[in-house]
């Protein structure tokens, strides 16, 4: 089975995707994740205003069988939630790079991130 | 995004490096048993999962469409992963009768029941659906149905007691030479029927006969594990895939069957009940009705004592009414915080779309007290029901 790996954004080795607007990082998980998780049916995110660590939990996602960690690419604070995610959990299955994003992330000025995958690593890890 | 916490069921497939090898609590690495349709079900596009030593598929397409196909028309299932251990001979009544909790000689060939397999205190090692097939001029002959990977431990213990008891009985493993598939659903009788080449509407729920699927002789039982109508069939490995063929409908992983039994509030051995990391008798697993004290099985002297003084806790159910998932190991509360009990299993219920699940607790909590369970240290309202949680 083939998965998307959009060109257009970057990757982080535990399945988040990262697209970059000025300041503002929007974060979801990647089709591989969505699949892999099967029926999502919860997902649990921060609220604006929250800040949110690299390479620390920021929120959790659950299907009928799993219960899986979410983790933030950068470090910033949260200026937009998907809150439709809240009624719709299935839009991560669905739509997991367009209207399963999770959360817009204003990255703060002192952010120490690791580097991100491309989308040609990031293919090679999953493959 | 990691897999942190997962269900028993699931353990993360997709961290491991070598498909085919596990390594077992003593560290060794041994193969994976398969189904006979392995390859099959691989080339269908299932996603598999390590269930007791087994490599099972856990969905085809989706848990939804899987469980929705078996709650409003049909599904098969492979569970070849299933174990069947043969006793047969003059003792082969009394052997089972002394090792299983329900009353054995209530059977006549072509009937079933559902027992419990306990120890000498009463605990649970399995659970079991134990068949009574046709007579030989040997004795009666008994097929009983333990749960993965259990099937060189049953073969053990039942060779091992009937030696200590001096019974003639033989005792044969036989679940490599058998395939094992539940049609399970409100549509399952005219699509075993259609199969089978007559009407199995006469066969009564935990009855069992043989008819011909794909010219093959099979062993075809009005039982299931979902709450639905349904059949489960019994084929020689060598006709398999022909069978398989013949009884053509969605097929469902064990993903779904995990939802549908929870719906129902059916127990899953090693998970709700395990000799060492969940030791439960039957009465306060709520599977008493298996116990038949009047007949002499290993386990009964504890249990007549248990019967008497009562259990402090009970198997039962609960279904959130506020937003998240409950999951085994989940501590349950009273609304002052005070624990009362742990969760065994839980699910979004694919039927209500409601988080549900089930566990142990005190026995004084009452069907629709309020109380909360710890979602990763939260505390989630929820009201107190005893399953089934759907009626069907």
């Amino acid at each position: 089975m083939s998965f998307d790996v959009p060109e257009d954004r970057n990757y982080l080795e535990s399945h988040e995707w990262t697209t970059l607007e000025e300041d503002t990082v929007t974060v979801g998980i990647t089709d591989f994740a969505q699949d892999e998780l099967g029926d999502v049916v919860f997902v649990e995110l921060p609220s604006e205003g929250d800040t949110v660590t690299a390479g620390d939990t920021f929120g959790v996602i659950e299907s009928i069988k799993a219960v899986s960690d979410l983790y933030a690419p950068v470090s910033g604070e949260v200026t937009a939630v998907n809150e439709a995610l809240f009624d719709q959990p299935e839009l991560v299955n669905d739509d997991p790079f367009g209207d399963g994003w999770m959360l817009k992330i204003n990255v703060s000025d002192d952010d120490t991130s690791d580097s991100l995958l491309t989308a040609a690593e990031y293919a090679d890890q999953i493959a | 995004m990691k897999y942190a916490v997962v269900c028993i069921l699931f353990v993360s497939d997709w961290l491991r490096d070598e498909k085919t090898l596990l390594t077992t609590t003593r560290g060794e690495c041994m193969a994976r048993r398969k189904p006979p349709l392995y390859t099959v079900h691989d080339e269908r596009g299932a996603k598999f999962t390590d269930f007791g030593g087994w490599e099972m598929p856990v969905t085809f397409d989706s848990i939804r469409t899987e469980h929705d196909a078996v709650r409003e028309s049909v599904g098969i299932f492979d569970v070849s992963h299933m174990s069947e251990i043969d006793v047969s001979g003059p003792d082969a009544t009394e052997l089972m009768q002394r090792l299983t909790t329900n009353d054995v000689a209530a059977l006549s060939p072509g009937t079933s029941q559902y027992a419990c397999i306990t120890d000498d205190s009463g605990i649970i090692l399995d659970d079991t659906v134990v068949y009574r097939l046709d007579d030989t001029e040997d004795g009666p002959v008994y097929r009983f149905i333990p749960n993965a990977g259990h099937d060189g431990q049953m073969t053990d213990r039942w060779a091992s007691h009937r030696d200590e008891w001096s019974l003639t009985a033989t005792v044969d493993n036989v679940t490599t030479e058998w395939a094992m598939y539940a049609v399970q659903g409100p549509d399952s009788e005219p699509l075993v029927s259609d199969a089978a080449g007559e009407s199995v509407a006469d066969l009564s729920r935990f009855s069992a006969g043989e008819y011909t699927i794909a010219e093959t002789t099979c062993l075809v039982a009005r039982t299931g594990y979902t709450g639905e109508d349904g059949f489960e069939v019994l084929c020689p490995t060598a006709d398999a895939e022909a069978v398989w063929n013949a009884l053509d409908c969605q097929p469902c992983g064990l993903g779904a069957r995990d939802t549908l039994r929870t719906e129902m509030g059916y127990l899953l051995s090693g998970q709700d009940f395990h000799v060492d990391t969940e030791p439960r008798n039957p009465y306060e697993a709520g599977v008493g009705f298996t116990v038949k004290l009047d007949t002499p099985f290993v386990g009964r002297d504890a249990l007549a004592e248990i019967n008497k003084t009562g259990t402090t806790q009970r198997f039962t159910g609960v279904m959130l009414t506020e937003r998240g998932v409950p999951r085994s190991g989940y501590t349950v509360t009273t609304t002052d915080g005070d624990e009362i009990g742990q969760l065994t299993s839980g699910t979004m219920s694919p039927t209500l779309s409601e988080p549900i699940g089930l566990g142990y607790l005190n026995r004084e909590v009452a069907d629709g007290d309020t109380v909360h369970v710890l979602v990763r240290g939260e505390p989630k309202e929820a009201t107190v029901q005893t399953p089934p949680f759907i009626t069907t």
